[in-house]
């Protein structure tokens, strides 16, 4: 009997797998049926709160005081709403789609990579929008985002948002980059000083430049690639390699490799960029021509949760200006809501991080879970699934 | 009357069996031992069977769950990928390596501390070499990406030579395993030395050995087995290390690496991947049992 369950959940799997089509809207051709998650209803309207609520999140999205007594969001929202927070850092988005399974979980700040696994797999349940006052206050770029909604349906409240820059040495690095060929096929002139983050996710960032550069390999999304344009892409990076001196994915050993000089050239976050320029390293950063990588976190409830109405109260205490704009300067992202840019302390803050710039995040590409299912629409090929991006990157980090 | 009764009947009990166990050693030993055997027999033998046996699922390559469907493609790719090979290959190489620095280091550092210092000055001198264990591994991998990085201590003092230093990558990462686990080197190597006794030595030089003789004939062999059970720490440390590597090692990858970067998306693998340090250390233990060094761990 036991053997017999095993292969139907695995056909089941697969059965979802299939069902989980393209969803990006405005692809030429296919029928879009888009990703079909599990049918889960949201709630219509509120309860009592229940006291507690469990939370998976990043380091700095949830913080009671206990870091540091002035970054206190969290004890404010205990006190108005009587649910307790435990929360739970996670290290990875891998990490963060695990915990989740167990269900022990009532909401989780999941980023783009995350995401559509939580959907598709039916872990996070759809969001009422109605249920959370201020998301009408969130910029529009980041409601119904390819990576956080289906079908119209959001499965959750955007938290903050961030691109994956070109930062570079102004004093070792001339002349000013202005296109990631400065890390691709320019990197020789800085063998051993170039940089790049350490995850499988960052081959979007080559297939994005080649998307650029190589107009016959005919890339439109760089999270939808078949197999040739991955290998194109892969084989990029292998040669990008020899010139990498170190990955990075803890930002503060990127922070003191460019200001030792160890790294003069790579992709960064903003949040990265001030803090090695305000600690004397002499960097810039930018968005090249190419356009750029980017990441969007949104908070999402689990379809199991066991405290449904604290996990809503929360996604409405994140997104309120005060706490978003506290949560977003504190991390260093932009933040989500359009309130927040009136309540940070530094008044520039919105403009560094182009927070309220639709303009600017139209050049951005955030962060979405390569699928065998084109995220672009095509379905004459099999792209490459994201479990292949994982082993692709050990082989290129070789 | 009845409670001189009772408790004369309880001594009697009590002395019944401490007869039984006396005439009886082997029952003895198993009451003894069961509870520590089990401890280890579930515990340290039970996660190591539990870790091979998952090595043999799969996963879901979507929703990166456990699927429990025997198979051995894990292993298959392991041996046939070469990029796993050459990870392998490269993180025996690194412990190795590792492991003959600090014998080479830890053998000169112990002579002294054991035979040429002064006698009152020789505790001093142990505590000395442990006080590094004292501190923090990730400051000490920290100040070791400080010393290494560039315009760091280490070109600052190369420079004078027209030399720099060696940057992040595979030699900075032997460089700071070296650093961190040669006190395990030192010490049992010094105890050898410290318990060699004089006569030896003095009879060697009587019989008209030089220094270099008496060192080959008579110091090196009863030391080395020593030598061998600080390797069985230094090999087997640094062949489980992935922290060190990822600070101070660039873009180098070890076999640990690759057991982080898979154990949340493709646990077999990792598990595969983790059975591959277990093999290596039991040959290495088996290679060094021939020395006899297991015996003065």
């Amino acid at each position: 009997m036991r053997l017999n369950r095993i292969p139907r959940a695995a056909a089941a799997a697969a059965a979802l797998l299939l069902a989980a089509a393209c969803d990006s809207s405005g692809s030429g051709g296919s029928s879009a049926t888009g990703l079909n998650p599990p049918d889960l209803k949201a709630p219509t309207k509120l309860g009592r709160t229940e006291g507690q609520v469990d939370l998976i999140a990043w380091a700095g999205y949830v913080e009671d005081g206990s870091d540091d007594p002035k970054v206190d969001w969290v004890s404010d929202f205990e006190k108005q709403t009587g649910c307790q927070v435990h929360s739970k850092v996670a290290a990875s988005s891998d990490e963060m789609v695990k915990l989740m399974k167990t269900g022990e979980y009532d909401a989780v700040s999941a980023s783009g990579d995350a995401s559509l696994r939580l959907i598709a797999s039916g872990d996070a349940a759809p969001v009422n929008t109605a249920l959370v006052p201020h998301y009408k206050d969130v910029f529009s770029g980041l409601k119904n985002g390819a990576w956080n909604s289906v079908k119209g349906q959001m499965y959750g409240i955007p938290h903050g948002r961030g691109a994956n820059l070109l930062m570079y040495n102004t004093e070792k690095v001339k002349p000013a980059p202005t296109s990631w060929s400065a890390v691709f096929e320019g990197a020789a002139r800085y063998k051993g000083h170039v940089t790049a983050y350490d995850s499988p996710i960052y081959i979007a960032d080559a297939a994005l430049y080649l998307k650029a550069t190589r107009p016959e390999l005919k890339i439109k999304d760089p999270y939808a690639l078949d197999q040739k344009q991955f290998d194109a892409a892969v084989a990029l990076l292998k040669r990008q390699n020899a010139d990498v001196g170190e990955y990075w994915s803890d930002y503060l050993k990127e922070v003191s490799a460019f200001k030792s000089g160890d790294s003069v050239v790579g992709t960064t976050w903003q949040v990265i960029a001030s803090l090695a320029a305000s600690e004397g390293a002499k960097v810039k950063a930018l968005v090249p021509k190419e356009g750029s990588t980017g990441w969007s976190d949104t908070w999402m409830v689990s379809a199991r949760a066991k405290h449904p109405n604290c996990a809503y109260k929360w996604l409405d205490w994140i997104v309120s200006p005060k706490v978003n704009a506290q949560v977003a300067e504190y991390f260093g992202e932009a933040p989500a809501s359009s309130k927040a840019c009136a309540e940070t302390s530094d008044k520039n803050f919105c403009t560094v991080y182009h927070a309220a710039d639709e303009r600017y995040w139209k050049k951005i590409a955030f962060w979405n879970t390569p699928i065998e299912q084109c995220l672009d629409g095509r379905t004459d090929v099999r792209c490459v699934p994201y479990a292949k991006w994982v082993q692709a990157w050990t082989e290129i980090k070789g | 009357m009845t409670t001189d009764a009772t408790a004369a009947a309880g001594r009697g009990t009590v002395r019944r069996l401490a007869g039984t166990l006396h005439r009886r050693p082997r029952l003895r030993l198993t009451l003894l031992l069961t509870a520590p055997l089990l401890w280890l027999a579930v515990l340290y033998l039970g996660s190591l069977a539990v870790l091979f046996v998952s090595a043999f699922w799969t996963t879901n390559s979507f929703t990166s769950q456990v699927v429990k469907v025997w198979s051995t493609d894990n292993f298959h790719e392991l041996l046939t990928t070469p990029v796993f090979r050459q990870v392998v290959l490269r993180s025996a190489g690194v412990a190795l390596a590792v492991t003959v620095l600090c014998a080479l280091i830890a053998f000169p550092v112990a002579f002294y501390t054991a035979r040429v210092a002064r006698p009152r000055w020789r505790p001093l001198l142990v505590v000395a070499i442990l006080t590094p264990l004292w501190a923090s591994y990730l400051v000490k991998v920290y100040a070791w990406r400080l010393i290494l990085s560039q315009g760091g201590l280490a070109d600052w003092t190369l420079a004078p030579f027209g030399l720099s230093g060696p940057g992040f990558g595979l030699p900075a990462t032997v460089l700071t395993l070296t650093y961190l686990w040669l006190p395990y080197m030192i010490l049992p190597i010094h105890t050898a030395l410290e318990q060699l006794p004089a006569n030896l030595l003095d009879a060697s030089a009587d019989l008209g050995a030089r220094a270099g003789r008496t060192f080959r004939s008579v110091v090196l062999p009863m030391v080395l087995p020593s030598v061998a059970a600080g390797s069985v720490f230094t090999f087997s440390l640094s062949l489980g290390d992935y922290i060190t590597v990822q600070i101070v090692g660039g873009k180098t990858q070890l076999i640990g690496n690759l057991v982080y970067s898979n154990i949340e998306l493709n646990l077999p693998m990792a598990a595969a991947l983790g059975t591959v340090p277990v093999v290596v250390i039991v040959l290495y233990l088996l290679a060094i049992r021939r020395t006899g060094a297991l015996h003065s761990l």
